[in-house]
């Protein structure tokens, strides 16, 4: 029997079956069953992701059961028997199944919610052994996804009901094929180690000290007292306790978000102090005993309040709480809407949009000796690294970042969170340390997508071609100024969406508001200016009656054109081949809605269906700057050929991508290739997963550097370029052409100090140009693209929506894992369905995971993906990028669709039923055109 | 100090008479709310008393007790009028949270949105309470007083509910309104019942929720669908007098507005469901 005592308070000692063994634990009161099992019994395959029971990361079986185990008080588990992923995985052949189909089908991207997925889909299997669409979707609908958009997991579990079939193993594991995620067995069997999972026991906790208000100013009280008050406290950090600078940030010339706010705080959530002491101590200290007093001072909450002449200012040096402003220019617009037949305007709003991965922030920091090492989740582990140095005061070589999984991280990851106070707190106390965000402290802190306002003006010519954009995007970048810049930058360069726009003028400004800092989500501000653009689209083409895709592929942007920055392809603009793509589908779609309402009207019903499509385009990597990714690779003496792969996968695949491509261009299966990494010790700098850029920017590298190794092995042994290399038993490798044969032996080269025979290392950086003060230039070396559609049911009485289909065509140049690409657009169209239509982060009102809404199993339709591969000169093998570019059009195609289902026009989102239905009413009244 | 598992009634209601303490079962609600470092020092744990758990049938009626699971209620073979709670109980989180949570818990929670309440109330049912000297039966209607408020008194515990019999000619439904298909809180919910006797309504019982600080019954809908002919039905206007009960607030979830219009929808919507099914 394994006993484990945890907490000193105990008032019954409990007994269970876990997993099939007697266990027992002595539970503090009201302690949750999954804090025993995480903690006490070692089941790290318990994911945490709410406290709440929102997420369903949790689920256990009780006696067979799914519950949320944060949601249990441990006694109740006495005389139970409790299972959770580990312990089916061992000898349950349903479950090793299950784990089987989800790394068959790609149905664990970060992970995070995979425990639950499963240990759900047993539940369901057990007592329904063939369930079909619907009893998958009941018994899985408890547990949040925040990446797949549930499509692959339905598949996987479908299939595992199903007698396996002979699986082939793919021909080869070369670029093109869907090979399975390479660190997919570790998600899929619960042994994953993310933030959360890395401390041991002993580690000394966190806590952080959060200001209730928007905007206030405090003085910090007595801390002696406190300190005296409160045993097993070990510290207390506040702002002067930083060794080196007070602040962080993303963007060179705005670092400017405190660590620890001193005497004003500019957000509700932001931090003012840490508390360091026994996990225990920690874990039932009441965070308002903390001697501070407030003085809540008057706050700013939208871009209006923060626009007036008397408004306070967030920062004193930005005036009128401007932060600053991008524009792009070309062309001649009073000539070209003067030529224009007909110019349509609009006015849209959108609101705070949260990241909302499963996984909390997480980590733990310790000293080695006089090094300071930090495990946690993170998009950018040498940003942080940076960042880091600069607040400790540190030597950047006394530093090391290693992240762990990341569950979940949409640009959110990229900022820095719970490690400088990790940080801090391992530097005072000498001893390790760590620290997991709880759901809503995580959604408080943490940067959200900015809410835009956005004023727009179309013009066309009587036969569909635009004649002259304007744009002016006023986004509220909250408090602090993390990626603001970068949307700003972003967006004007974008808002043309994928079409030839010759006449443009587009300007933004980022503006400050006591709100939480806006910051990098999938898309950098393109999502929200796609919803007015291709609204407006949507207006032209109705009012020139002309059917909507058709005046799309008009205007799609092609070869030779240039862009609203003056940039011409040669090559590689796919927008037209995607939006013909959809062709078959939207006639199919148009058809059936027209019948489908021709019933409804008829019997009187409520149910209108309609369809909607929209384009998207997405440039790969910074805007304008540099951007360079490293990949090193060796192959030791003993044959093992090792690639330090630093872009860290967040669960969009990037270690099975840039592994994909360096195997192929070395020339050899991927099985004889380990990765290692990341980490700030070991692997060079593959730059941040964001922009989507790893594909292309990391990919590059990989490539190169794959090359790289195989030219240094083909000069070794004097072979032609199409050799075959092949790793022999070991300490050899056997290369061979057409005529020849060489066995190279490894063991007889001499080493360097990391053990490799051979090594290589490469770097890539796109090739873009800065922006004139037009925005004229090269901004980006490639563009990805997007068209999709969708058909949806408007109920008119009640304003809901619900979204039958999608269909989506990406360029993606060429798909080097056609699976992974597939989990990008499934995933994508998922939190654009979330952003459309139900998202909507209010500070103080939505700080969880049943206020704040994202789609569930049961709000993602079927997704047809059409993968385009109009290949790319720059790209790896032609490969674009694709993370944000799945996202881009969805919004506006519901929206879209809307329109043509009922006649209501959504200007604001997301478009909940009751703004739905007064659009309805509206649009009946004749009150918009 | 502590936490109690008491595994008899006698012994339950013998701790809640020794004063202050938080009364959990199914923990659904219970841990959701829980402030860091705020943990009730008393804690009595009523999950382990079985009669608690049963649901029963005499000659007054049903009684289901108040530790009974969503998912316990909606499997169960009950009357044709308990449709309503039961197709409430499989709209009540997801399977995860109807394998845990539990109707008393529902009740005694007391939320605007609490979807089991809208079908009791149209259910007639009343709240069993009892302390060590005394047991109460209190119509849901009055058991539940306010937002987060319930007529419940020191020393006493929730233990039953009680459902009057209905003549099985009943029909029964519930319908739910939210933003997404799962996982959501009510922006309006309708729980209707419908008695005929020779295609002639001459019973009808509907409550809404999420629309006031309690969910309650619409008496004039009540009182004018009676007479109404089956057939004739689906020409019966749900209208804005029938709405006036309703005091709805504006929140995240819907205006006040649109709640109003939406419950005359679904009210409508319930009707018929009730008598002619899905």
């Amino acid at each position: 029997m394994q006993f484990m005592a945890c907490s000193l308070e105990t008032t019954e000692v409990i007994d269970f079956r876990l997993n099939g063994q007697d266990v027992c634990v002595t539970p503090q009161t009201g302690e949750r069953l999954s804090r025993s099992l995480r903690e006490c019994l070692n089941s790290k395959d318990v994911k945490v992701g709410c406290d709440a029971g929102d997420c369903g990361a949790c689920t256990i079986l009780l006696d067979g059961s799914p519950v949320c185990s944060c949601l249990m008080p441990t006694q109740q588990a006495q005389n139970h028997h409790i299972e959770t992923l580990s312990g089916l995985l061992n000898n349950d052949p349903t479950t090793q199944r299950l784990a089987e189909t989800f790394q068959e089908e790609g149905a664990a991207q970060c992970g995070i919610c995979t425990p639950g997925m499963i240990v759900s889909a047993v539940a369901l299997l057990r007592q329904q052994p063939s369930p079909d669409h619907h009893q998958i979707e009941n018994a899985l609908a408890g547990v949040l996804c925040r990446c797949t958009g549930y499509q692959k997991i339905i598949k996987a579990v479908r299939k595992a009901s199903q007698e396996p079939a002979y699986a082939e193993n793919p021909p080869s594991t070369d670029i093109g094929q869907s090979i399975q995620r390479l660190d997919g067995r570790a998600k899929v069997s619960g042994t994953e180690t993310y933030g959360a999972d890395i401390a041991e026991t002993d580690f000394l906790s966190l806590m952080v000290i959060r200001s209730p208000y928007a905007r206030a100013n405090f003085v910090l009280g007595d801390m002696d007292e406190f300190l005296r008050r409160h045993d097993g406290i070990e510290a207390i950090i506040t702002a002067a306790d930083i060794p080196g600078e007070n602040r962080f940030g993303v963007i060179p010339d705005y670092i400017d978000q405190p660590v620890f706010a001193e005497l004003e705080t500019r957000f509700r959530g932001e931090a003012i102090a840490a508390i360091v002491g026994q996990t225990q101590t920690i874990e039932s200290l009441d965070p308002n005993q903390f001697p501070v007093t407030w003085q809540p001072t008057c706050d700013i909450q939208s871009v209006d309040g923060a626009m007036e002449n008397d408004a306070p200012l967030v920062h004193q040096d930005r005036p009128g709480n401007q932060m600053c402003q991008g524009i792009v220019q070309r062309g001649n617009l009073d000539q070209a809407f003067t030529d224009a037949d007909i110019v349509v305007e609009g006015q849209f709003e959108t609101s705070f949009v949260e990241h909302a991965y499963i996984e909390p922030e997480a980590g733990a920091a310790r000293m080695r000796e006089d090094r300071l090492e930090i495990f946690s989740g993170t998009q950018a582990p040498m940003m942080n690294l940076e960042s880091l140095a600069l607040i400790l005061g540190m030597r950047r070589d006394k530093l090391r970042i290693v992240p762990s999984a990341v569950g979940g991280g949409f640009g959110s990851k990229l900022d820095l969170s719970v490690q400088p106070y990790l940080a801090l707190a391992a530097l005072k106390t000498g001893k390790p340390v760590r620290l997991t965000y709880s759901r809503s402290e995580s959604m408080q802190s943490t940067t959200k997508r900015h809410p835009a306002r956005i004023k727009m003006k179309i013009g066309a010519t009587v036969n569909g071609k635009i004649s002259g954009l304007t744009y002016s995007g006023i986004f509220n970048t909250g408090a602090y100024a993390s990626w603001g810049p970068t949307v700003v930058n972003r967006v004007p360069v974008h808002a043309s969406g994928p079409y030839f726009v010759n006449d443009y003028q587009a300007k933004t400004q980022a503006v400050h508001t006591h709100c939480p800092p806006a910051g990098a989500f999938r898309g950098f501000g393109v999502p929200q200016s796609a919803i007015a653009q291709e609204s407006l689209f949507e207006t032209l083409a109705l009012n020139l009656k002309i059917d909507p895709l058709e005046f799309r592929i008009g205007n799609a942007l092609r070869n030779g054109q240039s862009t609203v920055c003056g940039q011409v392809f040669e090559q590689g603009v796919g927008i037209g081949d995607c939006l013909r793509a959809l062709r078959p589908a939207w006639k199919e779609t148009k058809f059936n809605v027209a019948r489908f309402n021709e019933i409804s009207i008829n019997e009187k019903l409520a149910q209108r269906r309609g369809a909607g499509v929209a384009g998207g385009w997405y440039g790969c990597g910074n805007t304008s700057l540099p951007n360079p990714s490293t990949i090193k690779a060796g192959i030791k003496s003993d044959g093992e050929i090792v690639l330090h792969q630093g872009a860290v996968d967040i669960g969009q695949g990037s270690n099975t991508v840039i592994t994909q491509i360096f195997a192929t261009a070395l020339g050899v299966s991927i099985d004889h290739i380990s990765l290692m990494g990341a980490d700030t010790d070991v692997t060079p700098d593959a730059g941040k997963t964001s922009a989507s850029r790893q594909t292309f920017v990391s990919g590059n590298a990989a490539k190169l550097c794959g090359e790289s190794l195989r030219a240094q092995i083909l000069r070794h042994c004097n072979l032609s370029a199409d050799s075959m290399i092949k790793p022999l038993s070991v300490g050899s490798l056997i290369i061979h052409d057409q005529s020849n044969e060489y066995v190279m032996d490894l063991r007889r080269m001499p080493t360097d100090n990391e053990g490799y025979v051979l090594v290589a290392e490469e770097s890539y950086d796109p090739p873009t140009t800065q922006l004139d003060k037009d925005g004229q230039g090269l901004p980006y070396a490639q563009y990805g693209f997007a068209a999709q559609m969708c058909e949806i049911e408007v109920d008119i009485a009640l304003g809901t929506v619900r979204i039958l289909k999608f269909t989506a065509a990406h360029d993606v140049g060429k798909a080097i894992n056609p699976m992974l690409v597939e989990g990008q657009i499934e995933g994508g169209i998922a939190q654009g369905i979330g952003m459309a239509l139900m998202e909507e982060y209010v500070p103080g009102r939505t700080e969880n995971l049943h206020d704040y809404l994202v789609p569930t199993i049961g709000d993602v339709p079927p997704i047809q993906s059409i993968i385009i591969e109009d290949t790319d000169n720059c790209g790896p093998f032609g490969a674009k990028g694709l993370g944000e570019h799945a996202l881009i059009p969805t919004a506006p195609a519901i929206l879209n669709a809307i329109r043509d289902a009922c006649g209501a026009r959504i200007t604001r989102i997301p478009a909940t039923p009751d703004r739905i239905l007064e659009a309805i009413h509206a649009q009946s009244n004749g009150s918009i055109c | 100090m502590g936490y109690f598992t008491p595994e008899s009634l006698e012994d339950a209601l013998a701790l809640v008479a020794e004063g202050d303490a938080k009364i959990i079962c199914g923990g659904t609600d219970f841990f959701p709310s829980l402030k860091q470092g705020q943990t009730p020092e008393r804690i009595i744990d009523v999950s382990r008393i079985r009669e608690l758990r049963d649901v029963r049938e005499s000659r007054h009626g049903w009684r289901i007790g108040a530790g009974v699971k969503w998912a316990t209620l909606s499997y169960r073979p009950l009357p044709r009028y308990f449709d309503c709670l039961k197709q409430a109980s499989l709209t009540i989180g997801a399977v995860q949270i109807q394998n845990a949570a539990t109707i008393g818990g529902n009740i005694c929670n007391a939320s605007p949105a609490a979807d089991g309440v809208p079908p009791l109330l149209a259910l007639d049912a009343r709240i069993e309470v009892r302390s060590l000297d005394q047991t109460r039966m209190i119509p849901i209607g009055e058991f539940i007083s306010g937002v987060r408020q319930t007529q419940i008194r020191p020393g006493e515990l929730m233990t039953g509910i009680l459902v009057p019999k209905m003549s099985e000619i009943s029909g029964s439904s519930f319908v739910k309104l939210g933003s997404r298909k799962y996982l959501v809180i009510s922006i309006a919910m309708v729980a209707a019942i419908i008695r005929s006797i020779k295609d002639k309504i001459v019973e009808a019982r509907v409550a809404v929720g999420a629309c006031s600080e309690t969910a309650i019954r619409l008496r004039q809908l009540e009182s004018d669908l009676c007479g109404i002919d089956l057939a004739e039905l689906h020409h019966f206007s749900v209208d804005d007098k029938h709405m006036r009960p309703l005091q709805p607030i504006d929140d995240i979830r819907g205006s006040a507005k649109y709640r109003i219009e939406a419950a005359k929808e679904m009210a409508r919507r319930a009707i018929l469901r009730a008598v002619h099914g899905v």
